[in-house]
């Protein structure tokens, strides 16, 4: 290796569940950059490490079980070991478990084909001197060919001799790839890293005869493999019934297994619906008086209005969401750390397989109904790329928290507290139905989806189990804030530009409107909520709702609800605080007038009730199903990096409200 | 007899394989010709299963499992001793 370079670039490969994140999280601590490889969602985990005057520059790539990729992941990192030129990756650390060598090393292997310098990383050793298991190292180094470091990257011991075997790492002399075989299929591609090149150009003949190389190959390395192992590794005949055997008869139990798993759900839910919620009223009282304070601070005008209720407005609207993202996340990575995860999903595969969906979507639709951004973003544990696509797709039909007030209102206008039937509140039973609606939609969606949804990756279910272990909090700690980070930056963009624009359309009016109003106010005496409902009805968004009037006509809603439709996209409860503006009921916290004045409203032509239970139940089926929500769009796109996704998930959401709304107008008006 | 067919606690050894793709996937996660299987679990819906093979638990459903081609491992022993 170039010893004399300052830089030393090195990647950690291996397969899933070799304790790769812990590894780097020991070697590079807080140095740690997170962002996607470019144009897929596949997570880039970068950092580095100072080492006797040298830098380290360390990448953690997807983990993959060999160098013929199943999945995205798995492609992205093949691809970026490939594609660097050798002085991009100077020296690869392969992460093995040294629990279950055998099948780790077969990926091992195929590296120290790739005539790259490798380092061998026995990663848990600890376990497996439990396990009893003893590996012969100076039989290994020298079978393979390279530098063997046993490690414990929890306990974070063996990190100084790997760094020393990294400065020293050479390309093995050993082969392990048949070359026979190689020669026969592809008599021009001198070298195995050009086979495993070729799979991303082949033509469909060639394809077929790399599968074939790739079978008989990966069976002469386990020959080969068994013969190291028999060498290098001695280990009991007989394990005892392991902690991990007696955890899974409970977790997978018919009955307890199920149990356990609603049991996680409430968390999840308790979690992300009611402990956030303290979080999220500090921030938001934080922003409100900050924003008040600005306001007062600055001089009046344009530019004040624009900061305060455009800028800030919109940057409080997405640091709103960081502790719902923050706990989900939390939950979510103990749930995977400690392998309960893999087991949720084998239990409930058989059901959610038939909707498109795996087991690991459960979580995230759960979630969603506190807020379907976390969701979303929680859905990069879905390896298959067609399940996560249904999964972000179908998770903001689930009524999310932000759908509450605007249900309450409706069916407060509806209903009163003494409609009673069989003991149980109208309210009650309403809003529970309105949740179930939500479920029931959006696991159609999914069976519907699950059908036009192609895909040219392969649906199976082929996955390790693995053993149980503690989570590890540091990880978890340094996840947690990585997903913060990068919902506030990427999403957020998005989030603020939309939200600058809906202030603009609220605050602003063609000519001197405004003018003209606040002169009549004046000689008129307006109240001042009054001169808002005025103001709002004449700006862009109020000429805007009065535009879709004809076309909302159908599911019986006025240019007023209209108005509500726009603003509401920077978030559904916006809906209740701009009917409170417009029918001037003052302060929008006190949806007791509000509602009044709405039962109340009377058709200025016919004299009839505005809210009649055909208007109610349509606005409520609407809110059900529309895409009112800008940050989840941004979400989606973030975390799909395709504007096609939010696109459609937006036409789809909007298609089914408009229609479901219309089929519940027409018939409830007759 | 295929991989499917096999209760719970019962052994096999893995013969060959039906479906091209998933023979690739087997074989790089260890289940391969002569490797000897142990069904662990099953999901309370019967689907799917666990499999014990080269040293760790693998998970994978009766449909995959039917295309793995297996000898239940007392029939090895019996064709042995004739």
């Amino acid at each position: 290796m170039n010893s004399h370079k300052n830089i030393i670039n090195i990647a950690l490969v291996g397969n899933p569940n070799s304790g790769k994140s812990t590894l780097f999280n020991s070697l590079t601590g807080l140095t740690q950059k997170t962002g996607n490889y470019a144009g897929v969602t596949v997570e880039k985990h970068q950092g580095k490490f100072e080492y006797k005057g040298t830098t380290f520059e360390v990448t953690d790539l997807p983990g993959t079980y060999s160098l013929f990729p199943k999945s995205l992941d798995e492609e992205v990192a093949c691809k970026t070991i490939l594609n660097s030129s050798n002085d991009k990756l100077d020296v690869i650390v392969i992460v093995a478990d040294a629990t279950n060598l055998k099948r780790h090393l077969l990926l091992a292997t195929q590296l120290i084909d790739l005539k790259i310098p490798c380092v061998l990383a026995l990663n848990m050793i600890d376990e497996a001197e439990k396990q009893n298991i003893t590996i012969y190292k100076n039989d290994l180094e020298n079978l393979l060919g390279i530098g063997v470091v046993f490690v414990n990257s929890r306990k974070k011991i063996g990190l100084e001799e790997l760094k020393a075997e990294i400065v020293n790492a050479k390309i093995s002399d050993s082969i392990f790839y048949n070359f026979e075989k190689q020669l026969k299929l592809f008599p021009n591609l001198k070298t195995y890293r050009e086979l495993v090149d070729k799979q991303f150009t082949s033509n469909e003949v060639e394809s077929i005869q790399i599968k074939q190389f790739e079978k008989e190959d990966n069976i002469s390395r386990f020959y080969k493999l068994n013969y190291i192992i028999a060498k290098c590794l001695k280990k009991p005949e007989q394990l005892n019934k392991s902690i991990t055997q007696k955890l899974d008869s409970f977790f997978t139990h018919k009955f307890f297994g199920f149990l356990f798993f609603f049991l996680i759900l409430f968390i999840v839910f308790q979690f992300v619906f009611f402990v956030a919620d303290a979080p999220m009223n500090w921030i938001d009282e934080a922003f409100a008086s900050f924003m008040n304070f600005t306001s007062n601070a600055l001089p009046k005008g344009e530019l004040n209005d624009l900061l305060v209720n455009g800028i800030l407005a919109g940057i409080s609207g997405i640091v709103i969401f960081v502790p719902q993202i923050a706990l989900l996340f939390f939950l979510i990575s103990v749930l995977e750390d400690t392998g309960y995860m893999a087991r949720a999903s084998f239990i409930l595969d058989k059901i959610m397989q038939k909707f498109g969906l795996n087991g690991k979507s459960v979580i995230p639709m759960i979630s969603s109904v506190a807020c379907a951004i976390p969701s979303i973003m929680s859905t990069r544990t879905i390896s298959n790329w067609k399940t996560r696509i249904i999964t972000i797709l179908v998770t903001p039909l689930i009524s999310c928290s932000a759908r509450l007030p605007v249900y309450t209102l409706i069916i407060s206008i509806m209903f009163k507290d003494e409609h009673m039937i069989y003991g149980f509140n109208y309210k009650g039973i309403v809003l529970m139905g309105m949740y179930l609606l939500g479920f029931a939609a959006a696991f159609l969606a999914a069976f519907v989806l699950k059908f036009i949804l192609k895909t040219n990756e392969k649906n199976y279910f082929i996955m390790e189990l693995p053993v149980y272990r503690m989570p590890q909090w540091q990880t978890i700690g340094m996840l947690v804030f990585k997903k913060v980070k990068l919902f506030l930056f990427n999403a957020g963009k998005i989030i603020l530009a939309i939200s600058v624009v809906l202030w603009f359309l609220t605050s602003h009016a063609p000519s001197n409107v405004f003018n003209q109003l606040e002169e009549k106010a004046i000689v008129l005496n307006t109240p001042e909520d009054e001169l808002n409902a005025q103001k709002l009805e004449h700006s862009y968004a109020g000429i805007f709702g009065k535009k879709i009037e004809p076309l909302i006509k159908p599911i019986g809603f006025d240019w007023k609800i209209g108005i509500s439709l726009i603003t509401s996209f920077a978030a559904r409860e916006v809906f209740v605080g701009t009917m409170a503006t417009i029918y001037s009921s003052g302060d929008s916290e006190n949806t007791e007038t509000l509602r009044e004045k709405l039962s109340s409203e009377k058709d200025v032509n016919t004299n009839l009730p505005v809210y009649t239970s055909a208007v109610c139940w349509s606005l409520l089926v609407f809110y059900a199903f529309a895409m009112q929500c800008m940050s989840t769009l941004a979400t989606t796109y973030s975390e799909t990096k395709h504007w096609k996704w939010p696109f459609i998930q937006l036409v789809f959401m909007s298609v089914l409200a408009y229609g479901s709304s219309f089929i519940v107008f027409t018939i409830l008006q007759k | 007899m295929t991989l499917d067919q096999l209760k719970l606690g019962q052994t096999a050894v893995v013969q060959e394989f039906t479906d091209d793709f998933l023979s690739l996937k087997f074989i790089e996660m260890g289940c391969l010709p002569g490797e000897i299987v142990k069904v662990v679990n099953i999901a309370p819906m019967q689907d799917p299963i666990a499999i014990e093979v080269s040293g760790y638990v693998l998970s994978l459903r009766k449909q995959e499992a039917s295309t793995v081609v297996i000898t239940l491992l007392n029939d090895v022993v019996l064709n042995k001793t004739n």
